[in-house]
């Protein structure tokens, strides 16, 4: 009798997994979660704060492993993603299922186990909702996919609260809100400059289903309440001086950059820089918000 | 065509260095829990 041998799937290697977790997009979700932690009217134990915080990380990458997982058919059409590990072919999908589940588990279990319940509802609301609501439901069928999607990444600030105080209240909502309304400016300046990306991969982003003068319209319109998010806090009370004049000096300067790209009109070989500038200093507005709101709690 | 001994060796050292950094993360979570044990000792909370 002779037997057939199949060749040996090779197993992922370790940076593999890593990079599934999307360590890039992880980055701002434990700092925002961590300046959650921070700005809550009560310390932490460092140990307990520290374990909150990487439940956040791996949960985010739990999330980003999931997201991965579903969408590795339009990674692949996507020149921003196909060289991720599963449209590469460097892994296949089950490990990234298991890794995914087993990863926002654990973290949803140690944060219950070791912080609060009420942190850990709010994680693993933060993880379906990603890949749900997000991932699964809004992405490819309607262009408000990141604006309803956005609040998938607006819960680490809240998480980060409820892990220090065990309740959410009124400015953790407000951080909620700030980043909530802040995704859509944010990913619809991308979306302008990798139209085409996404157009290809079939993903209904606004730009291309509405047109670009459409998604001007609506960056500049997001951009209103986003800023009334931001700057809300310090005239209510909830912030002091420090907060409130970094927030009202980087949100003017936001304003402006989004009112620069909401009244242009562009030519077929423009070269998209405003659009550009808004999406890398809006990266770098929630870094100076946050950073700002610790500061206010420590100096104030 | 890929040479069968080429694959293995690649196979095997994968799995090492997946073992590798398995241990290493199973080892920084005792290191964890060790410390969260004791942090919870001293606030008191169960």
């Amino acid at each position: 009798m002779t037997t057939m041998t199949r060749p040996l799937p090779v197993p992922a290697d370790w940076r593999d997994f890593l990079a599934l977790t999307k360590p890039g997009v992880m980055r701002l979700v434990v700092f925002t979660g961590l300046c959650g932690l921070l700005a809550a009217p009560v310390t932490i134990d460092p140990v307990l704060g520290f374990t909150a915080i990487l439940c956040i990380a791996l949960a985010a990458g739990a999330a980003g492993a999931l997201n991965q997982w579903y969408e590795s058919d339009l990674d692949a059409r996507m020149k921003r993603t196909r060289n991720r590990p599963l449209p590469a072919g460097r892994m296949d999908r089950q490990a990234a299922l298991h890794f995914g589940v087993g990863l926002g588990a654990f973290a949803v279990i140690l944060m219950g186990l070791a912080i609060n319940l009420l942190s850990a509802a709010i994680l693993a609301a933060s993880i379906l909702f990603y890949v749900v609501i997000y991932t699964v439901w809004l992405k490819r069928r309607t262009p408000q996919n990141i604006v309803i999607g956005g609040a998938a990444g607006a819960f680490p600030p809240l998480i980060g609260w409820a892990a220090a105080t065990d309740h959410v209240s009124a400015l953790p909502l407000f951080m909620f809100a700030l980043i909530f309304l802040w995704t859509p400016p944010h990913f619809w300046a991308l979306a302008l400059f990798v139209k085409s990306d996404y157009a290809n991969a079939g993903v209904p982003m606004l730009p291309v289903v509405a047109g670009e003068q459409v998604t001007r319209t609506q960056i500049g319109l997001y951009t209103i309440p986003m800023a009334a998010a931001a700057i809300a806090p310090w005239p209510l009370g909830l912030t002091h001086a420090i907060y409130g004049i970094v927030a009202t000096a980087a949100t003017a300067f936001f304003a402006l950059l989004a009112l620069q790209v909401a009244t242009r009109r562009t030519g077929a070989d423009d070269r998209m820089r405003p659009e550009k500038r808004l999406f890398a200093y809006s990266i770098a507005y929630l870094f100076i918000i946050f950073t700002a709101l610790v500061a206010d709690r420590f100096l104030s | 065509m890929t040479d069968p001994q080429d694959d293995e060796d690649l196979i095997r050292r994968r799995q090492r260095s997946r073992a590798r950094v398995t241990a290493l993360l199973l080892a920084a979570l005792v290191i964890l829990f060790f410390f969260i044990s004791i942090a919870k000792i001293r606030s008191g909370t169960p």
